[in-house]
Parts: structure tokens; sequence; C-alpha cells
């Protein structure tokens, strides 16, 4: 319903209400629109009922659940430890190497073995690959929200050559099913250290290019810088993780804060947005802590590739997986962020209990709070900074 | 701080909502009264000797023995200790207080929680299911749940 009625004199604008040139009051009432579920900008199947006054954000209530399968449910049913893993790659499709990780850890520490080195090392290289490959379609789509399609088809080429290398390995793409419990189903192919390293030397200097034709692009600074501001305090009040709370300048990173596998072995810093463009926790800082934390991960390749040990990698696969009584909270670092499993166990040879904390449910969550007063523009890109798997937030 | 020393200042504050606890468990946990959840939650977060300002998961279990539980995976960035939370309360009158106005994470843990077990948090700001439609019947994740034959005329096995 929009009235319009004559300015009078010294008229002070009211919350609600715009000037016309014409010297005019436009009237607005608020407005609910529905971005989603099916929307390509949600990344996913996520529905964003979205409350407007003109063209600011009120209020943001986002809906989940399209996706979910209950994870939960399919685990306590397996007969087996080890045949929850497909189901855990399922959860995060775009990074599927780090949930089995953080999987196998949790178990791992649940029966209080130790795996052998080597596959401590292939860990590492498969999950920094991992990252690498869900950063860049990270970047990519971020690129697409602002409105820049290059940079995703530059991103994209560079991802399928690591997905060449996991296919190498394993067999598969998307959903490899590589790590498991105690040791991983294959040891790596004989050509696999070479391809790696070259790999590596091709795409240190496509970051940089990346970086010239998306990051430091002018209309995408315009774009990005201010917009979607989290602050510290509520980043940690939200408990939000991985680019998200680092983008916000808390100096955290499980790989080096709560360490596990080998990570505290090989020289790397976790970086962290610094507001260099606009305030610190923007969106334009989540996407610079993604881009650097690449780089990064090709630093961590390149030491783990260089020290690889020899050895059998099936050996510390346990033949019946029966833990005792007892539980375990294990968080690793994923792409997104803190990924977290509890699992119970009862003393029998399946699950009482797993729980998957994902990253991007979490942060997902804080989303009404950084998108309100904001430009309903901007929540395109303020949902896209946020790197949301929707199979990981519904599971 | 170890958790023994958490303990015992949570037993010196909060004598009568610590019920149990368990320090030699691969993670140390205190069992704590349901409706006491939310002073103790701010006293964690705020004494300067705890600074627990990061919750970093909230779980709701189904224990298979008449009792749900919620159990708590507190840490602190700056002390960098954690500590496990637990409260349980029987099936039939399945209540937590809600520590969503401590921890912002914990609203959508809590409605999760909610939506999958059934355990009501009181004094939730939004008492919502999240993952299920709003219309679903039962909860999931008990161990005696039934998959419904229908949902709004539609079969449900496939």
């Amino acid at each position: 319903m929009i009235e319009t009625k004559t300015l009078p004199t010294r008229y002070v604008t009211q919350p609600g209400e715009f000037h016309t040139s014409s010297g005019k009051t436009l009237r607005t009432d608020e407005m609910i629109i529905n971005m989603g579920p099916q929307h390509p900008s949600t990344h996913g199947v996520l529905r964003l009922e979205i409350v407007v006054d003109g063209e600011i954000i009120v209020d943001v209530i986002p809906h989940i659940g399209y996706l979910h399968r209950c994870f939960e449910k399919h685990a306590e049913h397996m007969t087996n430890y080890q045949q929850v893993i497909p189901y855990v790659d399922r959860m995060d499709y775009v990074a599927a190497m780090n949930m089995e990780h953080g999987y196998a850890v949790a178990v791992e520490r649940l029966l209080k073995i130790e795996v052998p080195e080597r596959v401590e090392y292939i860990r590492v290289i498969m999950a920094e690959l991992q990252r690498i490959a869900s950063h860049l379609i990270a970047v990519g789509t971020f690129g697409i929200d602002a409105g820049a399609f290059t940079p995703f088809l530059y991103a994209f080429r560079d991802r399928e050559l690591i997905l060449d290398l996991f296919e190498m390995t394993c067999g598969a793409r998307l959903l490899y099913n590589y790590i498991w419990v105690g040791g991983l189903s294959h040891d790596l192919p004989p050509q696999f250290i070479d391809k790696c390293k070259e790999f590596c030397t091709y795409f240190k200097p496509r970051i940089k290019q990346f970086n010239d034709l998306l990051t430091f692009n002018e209309i995408f600074v315009k774009r990005t810088a201010n917009v979607g501001v989290l602050p510290k305090d509520v980043a940690l009040n939200y408990a939000c993780s991985g680019p998200m709370l680092r983008g916000s300048g808390v100096d955290w990173d499980l790989r080096r804060d709560d360490p596990y596998s080998v990570y505290s072995r090989f020289e790397w810093e976790p970086k962290l947005g610094k507001g260099e463009m606009g305030t610190v926790g923007d969106t334009w800082d989540r996407h610079i802590v993604r881009m650097r934390e690449m780089e990064e991960s090709v630093r961590i390749i390149e030491q783990a590739v260089a020290g690889i040990p020899e050895g059998n990698v099936q050996a510390a696969i346990p033949k019946r997986i029966r833990p005792e009584a007892g539980e375990i909270y294990a968080r690793t670092e994923t792409p997104r962020g803190e990924l977290g499993y509890y699992v119970i166990s009862d003393g029998s040879g399946s699950p009482f209990r797993v729980k998957a904390r994902s990253p991007a449910f979490v942060n997902l969550s804080v989303l009404p709070d950084i998108s309100r007063g904001g430009m309903l523009a901007d929540l395109v890109l303020i949902a896209g900074s946020v790197d949301i798997v929707l199979g990981e937030v519904d599971r | 701080m170890t958790a023994a020393e958490i303990v015992e200042s949570l037993k010196a504050k909060f004598a009568d909502a610590v019920l149990e606890s368990k320090l030699d468990a691969l993670q140390p946990w205190i069992l704590l009264a349901p409706r006491r959840m939310k002073e103790i939650a701010y006293f964690l977060r705020d004494d300067p000797a705890m600074q627990f300002d990061y919750l970093m998961c909230l779980s709701g279990v189904d224990h298979n023995n008449g009792k749900l539980g919620v159990v708590y995976h507190l840490s602190s960035t700056v002390h960098r200790h954690k500590i496990v939370l637990k409260a349980q309360c029987p099936k039939e009158d399945a209540h937590v207080q809600s520590v969503s106005a401590v921890w912002g994470t914990a609203n959508w843990h809590e409605r999760e929680a909610f939506d999958l077990i059934g355990i009501v948090f009181d004094e939730h700001p939004d008492p919502r299911r999240i993952l299920l439609p709003d219309d679903w019947e039962g909860h999931p994740l008990r161990k005696d749940y039934k998959v419904p034959e229908f949902y709004n005329g539609m079969k449900v096995p496939y």
C-alpha cells in the first residue's frame, strides 16, 4: 500500500518514508519476500523469508531442512562404524574428504588407536587439496553473486585438476569413501606425488591471477566492503568458525589450536581479516581469508609431499570395531569451519548416537543478525560469503 | 583450569545443582540440574577464571532408559580449556532451561534437539521445529520412534 502526501516545511523523515524529487513523501509498508527454496543465489535449497521496508532488510528468517535425511538416524542403524563413512561423504558433498577425516579422527580417539604416519600424511594432503577445491567453489560462486561470471569458470577449471588427483587415488571425483577408520581404502598411486607437485607449481600463480581478476577488482571491492559486518563478539557468541570467524579477526584455527593429525609438523599460519578495504569482518574480509588460506594449503601440501614416509596404509584398520562404552567429541577444521562429531558408544558394534556439529549450520544461524539494516541486494552477497552447503546444513 | 577445579568452583557456587561428575572419562563431564542451566551458563561464560565463550556443540540424546539428555560441549578461546556439561530429564517431563540467551548459537541447536529428540527448552525465544516440517508428528531420533506410514496423504517409506 503506497500513498503520497505533500511535504510540510521542515518535515522530518519518519522510518519507512522516502523523499521524492518532486517534494512528495512516499510512505511504504513492510513487505515479506520469499527468496528460495529454488533460487540461484541461495546455493542450494534454502528459503529465506525476508521482511523488507523498501530496500532495507528488517528481518531475515532462514527456513532450512529441505535436504534433511536424518544422517544421525542412519548412523545409529548401521551394523558397523565403517559403514557410516559413505553417509558423512554425502553431508558436505563439496568437501567430502574433510568430513571423512573428522569422523575417522573421532572414532579413532574413541578406540584409542594410533594410525601409521604415512596415513596421517596422506590424510593431510587430501584434506588440504579438498580445502582448495572447496574454497575455489566458494570464491567462484561468490563472484557470481557479485555479478562476475568469468572467475567462476577459472575456479572450476582449477578445481577439475584436484578432482583428477582424487580420481587417480580412489576412483571417485566427488564422494570418495577414501579415509577409513584406522587407515585408507587405497595407497597413493605411484605417479601421485609427481602430479601433486605439478599441481602446486601450476596453482600458485593462479591465485594471484584470481586475485587480480576478482579480489582487488574495483567494482567487486565497492560491492563487498563494509557489507554484512560480523563483529568479533557476535562471531564468538554464535560460535562461528572457519573463515567466518577468522574474517572477523579472531585468531583461531583448529589445525593449530586443537591439533589433530600431523598439522603441528608443518609451517603455516592462519590468515585473518584485517579490514583492509573496509571494516573488519565484512564480506570482503571473509573472501580474502579464503583466498589466502588456499596459499597456506599449498604450503602445507608441498611440505607433506616432501616428507611423506613409507608404510602400510591398511595396517591399523581394526577388523572389528567395538569401542568401550564411552563418548567423544572430536573437532576438525573443514573449509567451512569447526566440524565436530559427538559419538556415543554403548560397547556394541554400531554407534549408539552420532551427532554432527556442522559448521555451515552454525554459521548460517548468524545470518539474520548480520543482514538486518542492510540492503536487499546485499543479502545475496552476505549469504554467499557464509559459504553454506545445504547438504551439511540439513544433514 | 582443570576439570576438577571447574567442578569444585561449580560446587562452591551451585551446590544443589551439581548432581554428578565424572573426571576420569575420555572427556570429563558434569551432570547438572536441568532447570538451573541458565544461571550456571552465565557464570561459566562471565567468570574471569572460566570464560567459556564458545559453545562448540549442543546435542540431544535419547538414553533409551526413560531419560532424555542434553550435552553441552564448551571451550574457551581465552584460557583454552574445555568442559562437557550434561542435563537429563525424564521422557514424560522433558523440560530443560534454554541457554540461548547466553550463547546465541544455542538457539538453533536447541531447536534441532527439540525437533529430533523432543526436548522442550523453557524460555526459548523461538521454539519451532527447524529441520522437519512444522506439522510432522513425533521426534525421529527417539529410540522408540516409528516411521509414520503417511504424511499429508503421501506414503512415507520409499
